[in-house]
């Protein structure tokens, strides 16, 4: 078995969110009224990081959330472990916002449906803007991402394994077969 | 850890790690009753009926807030306008609402193992909101999620449940439930309303009140039903209320921030005084709320066990 | 008609017999018992390997008849007792209408004439409709051919009434039966009083509801001289009091009924309605009493206590189901499973129990095999394994207790009175 080709090191991840980080501000021009919102797990800990990157260019203090879209996936049935319910911690108002979603890897589509159908019933934002570290092509549903770290072509064979210090103790990402 | 069980009959027969993933199941689902679209879509399409056999109003609506959070349909059947009462056995009952595509059966019953009993006839859901003197697992559950996040923790408190312990199944639910988690339970009741080898739960027993509230951490009072004939040697009201009333020159001894709960509905003056129960150790509301969230996981979780196995099928 | 029963190993304490054996059979009576037998017979049943034992006589059953002919009726549950071995069962009086009066008792006996396949005996009830208030004629009674009395389902709470219900069977020559039971103490319980009906949530049973009944029951029946019968025992302060009581001279005997001796009240967990059974299931200590008193000999008896009823009285809320479980055609291997195999007897002790004794106590001249006896005979596979299911079973209920659990010992052939009974 050949070594997992790796996609992102530690730096590269870097990299990715501080250019997202850029883009984002340069395209709300306005970021007294910006948000990020993470998708449970790991897209949460890219929002941080994002948020922090933010605040360091701009020097703004950025509203930060974490979302759980268990409860409004489509396919539970098909799960075969159970899913956790996880908190969802949205302790501000979104009404207005121009708000930026915090994924790990962009895919089929559906968990970022779940999460727009989540944040629908938390208010009305502005706008609602897309924010991956990697987008992985295979698209289910029309939804594209505003803001990409990476585009890695993928065969639907394989995964993508996304590492971070925050929830695994490194940073990396890498493809994998799948299990 | 998940969550593989179809039914929620009682806390005896749950393992801790069920008990737990409840609890925290619970605790994401709080939060959605603080939003202002108190909704989520997680049981959409699903059918959940309340079948109670005894009044009830505040589980029974409980349940109902829960399983409409959470997107469910809702359909109430009581027994005065039921078949129920042409003497319709409660499997063909159960079997009948499993033909109408129900998914979960929410039932309060007089008799104690009438949910073991219709969960093992059918393949649906059956959530025991009640049964006899048996169980009454949700509303444990919710008074230890209430002590849980009072006191950040079950392991090690002492808690004392107090009052007709013998007819009680919030008792019996709690006592497990408790033991489980690692608190030491005492109960404290007249002799007559101890029932037979209690203490082999693992709860103390007492019969001295003040005794017992001296080291409580918490206290969870049963509401006295005085109207039940069960015993001709039943204590008179008064005097129940003089020697095991909580009252606040009682919880005077007691440690400063014990928690007080009842199940309600509150006899005041009964088991408890109007000042304890509406005092700042009361927590009677905030277990109402909790309630809801609680029973939004039980209802997520059983219905998630069900499509798991259907998945894999 | 004749039957030869050939190279069974034949089994009869009572004459002391223990050996494979020929049993000669002509019309209704056993002509001739011994080791290879030269004789010509209609029917031969090859009993190679297999047991050969008296036709059980039963003297707790449930008939149902007249009144209740949805749970069982006398033509059913003597085929059910034919297929367990068992050739004679004494009806229990608890009918619709009791077995209170002549008129009853005869309407009875004609069911019987008609429809009965094995022998069956009446009791007749102690008290008018068995509600504990009046005596009923026990003259008339045994002219009629009952030849015992019990108010069985309920017990005589009146002391002074039950004084003269022995006195005045003493004088008629009638056994007593008692179905000892305090119903002050055992208040609409359901199961064992105890940890377990604490847990479940139901009402309990003490066992002295059941121990202190017994003590009046032979204290009252000693008095007046009249044999008593202490049914289904079920636990150890009982077994200690028929103890004493016998040690000291007293005219009592006593049985217990299977699920006594093989199950305990963990059984009634899963609020299995088949295992609702009044007396209730004990605890361990109590079913290790009985097993003590049926090897020591203190219990006499082991009987069905067979009461059939239907899916609507058991398939419900546990406290609303009715009390008890068929047993005709599992006691044998029960006795088998439980007791045989378990070291606590033997088979002449075993055989002891379901056949001689019972007959002895009730006054029959049955439960032996010997030249001259009527034929009465069970040939049993002893080592045969079966799973005890529902559809299998020849009573019109089907409430077992051992419904999915596997038995030892099945029955192969039944003769009674010189007749094939039953056939596997």
């Amino acid at each position: 078995m050949p070594e997992n080709p790796k996609i992102l090191d530690q730096e590269g991840i870097q990299r990715a969110i501080q250019r997202i980080a850029h883009e984002i501000i340069e395209k709300n021009k306005d970021s007294a009224s910006l948000c990020v919102i993470g998708i449970r797990n790991r897209g949460v800990y890219i929002a941080q990081r994002i948020s922090g990157a933010i605040k360091q260019i701009s020097g703004e203090e950025v509203l930060t959330g974490a979302l759980d879209i268990t409860l409004y996936r489509d396919d539970l049935a098909l799960a075969t472990g159970q899913p956790l319910v996880r908190k969802t911690e949205i302790d501000f108002d979104i009404n207005d916002k121009n708000l930026i979603l915090v994924d790990d890897v962009l895919f089929t589509g559906r968990t970022i449906r779940a999460a727009l159908d989540a944040l629908i019933d938390f208010g009305r934002p502005k706008t609602i803007q897309l924010a991956v570290l990697v987008d992985r092509g295979h698209r289910e549903l029309p939804i594209r991402a505003d803001f990409v770290g990476k585009n890695i072509p993928t065969s639907v064979k394989e995964s993508v394994e996304v590492r971070l210090k925050e929830s695994d103790g490194k940073d990396e990402v890498f493809i994998a077969e799948k299990k | 850890m998940s969550w593989t069980k179809k039914d929620l009959l009682g806390l005896e027969y749950l393992t801790p790690q069920e008990i737990e993933l409840i609890l925290d199941t619970a605790e994401s689902f709080k939060e959605v009753s603080t939003r202002e679209i108190k909704k989520v879509p997680a049981l959409r399409g699903k059918t959940a009926v309340n079948l109670f056999y005894e009044p009830s109003t505040r589980t029974r609506v409980s349940f109902e807030v829960a399983a409409k959070r959470l997107s469910a349909d809702v359909i109430n059947i009581a027994t005065e306008t039921s078949s129920v009462r042409k003497g319709e056995t409660l499997i063909d009952t159960g079997k009948n609402i499993q033909a109408l595509k129900a998914d979960i059966i929410i039932m309060r019953h007089n008799c104690s193992g009438a949910a073991n009993m219709l969960a093992r006839a059918l393949d649906i859901s059956v959530i025991n909101a009640g049964d006899g003197w048996h169980e009454h697992p949700t509303q444990a559950l919710l008074d230890i999620f209430t002590l849980k996040e009072k006191l950040g923790k079950i392991k090690g408190l002492n808690v004392a449940i107090v009052g007709d312990i013998a007819h009680s199944r919030v008792a019996r639910s709690n006592i497990w439930g408790l033991v489980k988690l690692g608190a030491k339970v005492t109960v404290c009741a007249p002799p007559m309303l101890l029932p037979a080898g209690i203490e082999l739960t693992g709860a103390r027993t007492s019969s001295d009140i003040d005794a017992v509230l001296k080291d409580a951490d918490a206290v969870n009072v049963l509401r006295m039903q005085f109207e039940r004939d069960e015993n001709a040697a039943f204590p008179e009201q008064l005097d129940y209320f003089k020697k095991f009333g909580i009252t606040e020159e009682r919880l005077e001894k007691a440690k400063k921030d014990i928690v007080v709960m009842h199940p309600g509905p509150i006899n005041r003056g009964i088991e408890m005084s109007s000042g304890v129960a509406d005092g700042d150790n009361s927590v009677i509301l905030e277990q109402v709320t909790n309630g809801i969230a609680v029973r939004m996981a039980v209802l997520f979780l059983v219905s998630q066990a069900r499509e798991a196995k259907k998945g894999r099928q | 008609m004749s039957i030869l029963i050939k190279q069974g190993r034949v089994i009869d304490p009572v004459n002391k017999i223990d050996a494979v054996l020929d049993i000669f059979i002509q019309e209704d009576k056993i002509s001739k018992v011994g080791q290879n037998l030269k004789v010509q017979a209609a029917t031969v049943i090859d009993a190679a390997d297999k047991i050969v034992i008296p036709g059980i006589v039963d003297m707790h059953v449930h008939l149902r008849e007249p009144g209740r002919e949805d749970k069982e009726t006398v033509a059913s549950a003597t085929a059910a007792a034919a297929k367990g071995g068992v050739t004679t069962v004494l009806a229990m009086p608890n009918t619709q209408p009791a077995m209170d009066c002549a008129a009853s008792v005869e309407l009875l006996w004609e069911i019987i004439k008609k429809t009965a396949k094995v022998n069956v005996q009446v009791c007749g009830a102690i008290t008018k409709g068995r509600l504990g208030q009046e005596l009923c004629d026990s003259a008339l009674l045994k002219k009629t051919g009952v030849i015992a009395l019990s108010d069985d389902g309920s017990s005589v709470d009146n002391d002074g009434l039950m004084q003269e219900a022995f006195a005045q069977a003493k004088k008629a020559g009638l056994l007593v039966i008692c179905h000892s039971e305090d119903k002050k103490l055992s208040a609409k319980g359901v199961i064992n009083l105890g940890f377990n009906s604490t847990r479940l949530g139901l009402r309990g049973v003490s066992n002295a509801s059941e121990y202190t009944r017994v003590k009046r029951d032979i204290e009252l029946a000693q008095q007046t001289g009249c044999p008593v019968h202490i049914a289904h025992v079920s636990c150890r302060e009982s077994v200690e009091i028929i103890a004493r009581a016998k040690q000291q001279g007293a005219r009592v005997t006593c049985e217990t009924a299977p699920h006594y001796f093989s199950f305990t009240e963990e059984e009634v967990l899963g609020y299995d309605t088949n295992m609702k059974m009044n007396p209730p299931l004990r605890a361990k200590e109590d079913l290790e009493a009985v097993r003590e008193g049926l090897r020591n000999g203190t219990i006499d008896v082991i009987a069905s206590d067979h009461a059939p009823h239907t899916e609507n009285e058991k398939d419900i809320e546990f406290d609303r189901a009715e009390f008890g479980v068929v047993g005709l055609e599992t006691e044998l291997s029960a006795g088998i499973t439980e007791l045989l195999d378990k070291k606590v007897l033997d088979w002449g002790q075993l055989v002891q129990k379901l056949c001689f004794n019972p007959a002895r106590i009730l006054g029959l001249e049955r439960g032996s095999i010997a030249e001259g006896c009527f034929a009465d005979i069970a040939v049993v596979a002893a080592q045969d394994l079966w799973t005890v299911q529902k559809q299998a079973l020849v009573s019109k209920s089907k409430n077992s207790c051992f419904l999915g659990r596997e038995l030892k010992g099945r029955v192969e052939y039944t003769v009674c009175n010189g007749k094939i009974v039953y056939q596997k």
